[in-house]
């Protein structure tokens, strides 16, 4: 393993002081914690946060900031924050109408984020969550975990945020997210597997010359493996799994995120766009919104995810268009 | 009755495990999970040793809790809210009932596990070690090897909950780390005396 770290159990620690003190402008550590909470002043509007465990930056204290998240907590390297942590963020993001949740579709990050709204309830603080369940690679049902949570959840951050911004009340952040939640979709590959520093070994092996589609972003495994093939395949595949679930009609409307890895360069990622653009032209489909980069990597994981959102109200293109002031969006 | 130095010994042993087997559970988690569960353990067993050191604990129920607690704030993942809730549902049953039984105890515990994780019994979780130990207490014969044996029996089983679930049928053939943790807990507990009393 060759990183630039210290003690591999200090890298959460040390990376939050390290980003709160580059824009610390923009946002805050809350004492004790690593929660990272905006320097915005509070009026009365409903507080956003979401978390999750490390190693996905930007995601999620790069989204802190005014029109998007309330806060963030960083639990440890691909572990779910802990309830204390996440109640702490709760607290300081409440401003009297009550704080909604985004949490990704993983066992213990539910667990977690329930035990801290159960806490928050003690302290009559009024708490909603939508649970992000967009990777269509693994198969919904009630012999899985259900469907993971991956780079969409940063697409619900933004229009939740916007939204909350707006002056949305806790319902009709619920109301939102569950539709918005249910018209989202995302499916990704990877090239390499990543290093979680505390293991110091890769989440998995895949030989030099081998893709593994569907991979999720702490390296669960995916579909298939296959041979390595030009972006213009890979980009067909995931099109094709994406047009599956969507039933799409020529004319639909669609918000666009490709998202890198972590270590997949913003050339390939260009290079990859360019192919899923002649793709979905190919299908008539309008992009109203799109964005391409690192928004939900997987520490150094070599590969690319393909998120598109249905545009069920063109509300949400204005809530996805709105300014924000974050580090990352 | 169940005296609180044999509990607290338990626990010094349990930590002592989970720290001599940190590398041991993060490799069964990477091979069906994310490959943090020994390092999640640790770092609880880590912080549950300098909270026991605080203070000289004279019942079970602030022993228990105060390890759940720190179950729950420390560990993370999923392991940490269901141990964290096993501990919890323990300390009250044990704050319902000083002169609680084992198995009661442990069932509170499993309670608990369930009530938060919503696992039945054949999903590959830490379930499937705790339903057949708490009815080995029950009857009074738990034993080192039978522990083991519960941990082993869950190689065979498919998952259906926790990450391990999104292996479906790869996940056949490995023992689940939850389960391994669990092993360790009933073993200290057998080694420290607390079936005897
Ligand atoms: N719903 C559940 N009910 C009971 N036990 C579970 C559940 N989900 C996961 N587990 C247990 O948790 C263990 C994994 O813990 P850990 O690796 O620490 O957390 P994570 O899965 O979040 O990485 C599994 O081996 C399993 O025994
Ligand atoms: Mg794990």
């Amino acid at each position: 393993m060759k990183k630039i770290i210290n003690d591999p159990s200090a890298v959460v620690d040390e990376m939050v002081k390290g980003l709160v003190f580059a824009y610390d402008g923009l946002v805050e550590q809350l004492p004790d914690t690593n929660v990272v909470h905006r320097k915005a002043d509070k009026n009365g509007k409903v507080g956003l946060v979401s978390g999750g465990g490390s190693g996905h930056e930007p995601s999620h204290a790069g989204f802190v900031g005014k029109g998007m998240l309330s806060a963030a907590v960083c639990g440890e390297v691909f572990t779910s924050p802990t309830p204390d942590q996440i109640l702490e963020a709760i607290k300081a993001s409440d401003e009297g109408q009550g704080v909604f949740l985004v949490i990704k579709n993983y066992s213990g990050d539910v667990m977690n984020f329930e035990m801290a709204k159960d806490l928050a309830d003690m302290e009559d603080i009024k708490v909603e969550y939508v649970v992000v369940d967009d990777d269509i690679a693994v198969e919904d049902s009630t012999y899985t975990a259900g469907r993971r949570g991956i780079a969409g959840t940063v697409l619900v951050h933004k229009i939740l945020g916007a939204a909350a911004e707006e002056g949305a009340s806790l319902e009709e952040l619920k109301a939102l997210g569950d539709k918005v939640v249910s018209s989202l979709k995302s499916i990704g590959l990877a090239l390499s597997p990543a290093t979680n520093p505390e293991v110091g070994k890769p989440g998995f092996e895949i030989g030099a010359d081998e893709i593994e589609f569907g991979v999720g972003i702490h390296g669960e495994p995916g579909y298939r493996r296959e041979k390595l093939q030009p972006s213009a395949s890979l980009a067909e595949e995931l099109v094709t799994q994406l047009k599956k679930e969507f039933n799409w009609q020529s004319g639909d409307s669609f918000a666009l995120l490709i998202n890198g890895m972590g270590a997949t360069p913003l050339m390939e990622q260009f290079v990859f766009t360019n192919d899923v653009h002649h793709l979905l032209q190919k299908e008539e489909l309008d992009l109203a919104f799109k964005k391409v980069g690192d928004y939900m990597t997987s520490i150094d994981m070599e590969g690319i995810s393909l998120t598109l959102l249905k545009i069920a109200d063109s509300k949400w293109l204005d809530y996805l268009n709105a300014p924000v002031t974050t580090i990352a969006w | 009755m169940i005296k609180v130095e044999t509990a607290k010994k338990w626990l010094d042993l349990f930590i002592e495990q989970l720290l001599e087997n940190k590398v041991y559970l993060s490799e069964l988690d990477t091979a069906i999970g994310d490959g943090d569960h020994g390092n999640n353990m640790a770092r609880g067993a880590t912080a549950l040793k300098e909270k026991l050191a605080e203070k000289e604990y004279d019942n079970l129920t602030d022993l228990l809790k105060d390890t759940g607690m720190v179950m729950v704030s420390k560990v993370g993942g999923a392991s940490g809210p269901l141990y964290g809730s096993a501990f919890i549902e323990m300390a009250k049953a044990a704050k319902n009932d000083e002169q609680v039984a084992l198995a009661d105890l442990l069932q509170a515990g499993l309670d608990g596990i369930q009530k938060r994780g919503k696992a039945a019994q054949g999903e590959k979780t830490m379930v499937d070690e705790w339903i057949p130990v708490i009815e080995d207490v029950q009857n009074n014969q738990l034993t080192t090897e039978k522990v083991d044996e519960y941990v082993e029996k869950t190689k065979p089983i498919k998952a259906t909950k926790g990450r391990a679930s999104y292996l479906g049928e790869r996940s056949i053939g490995h023992i689940d780390p939850g389960a391994a943790s669990s092993g360790l807990l009933f073993k200290t507990m057998l080694k420290a005396g607390v079936a005897d009393e």
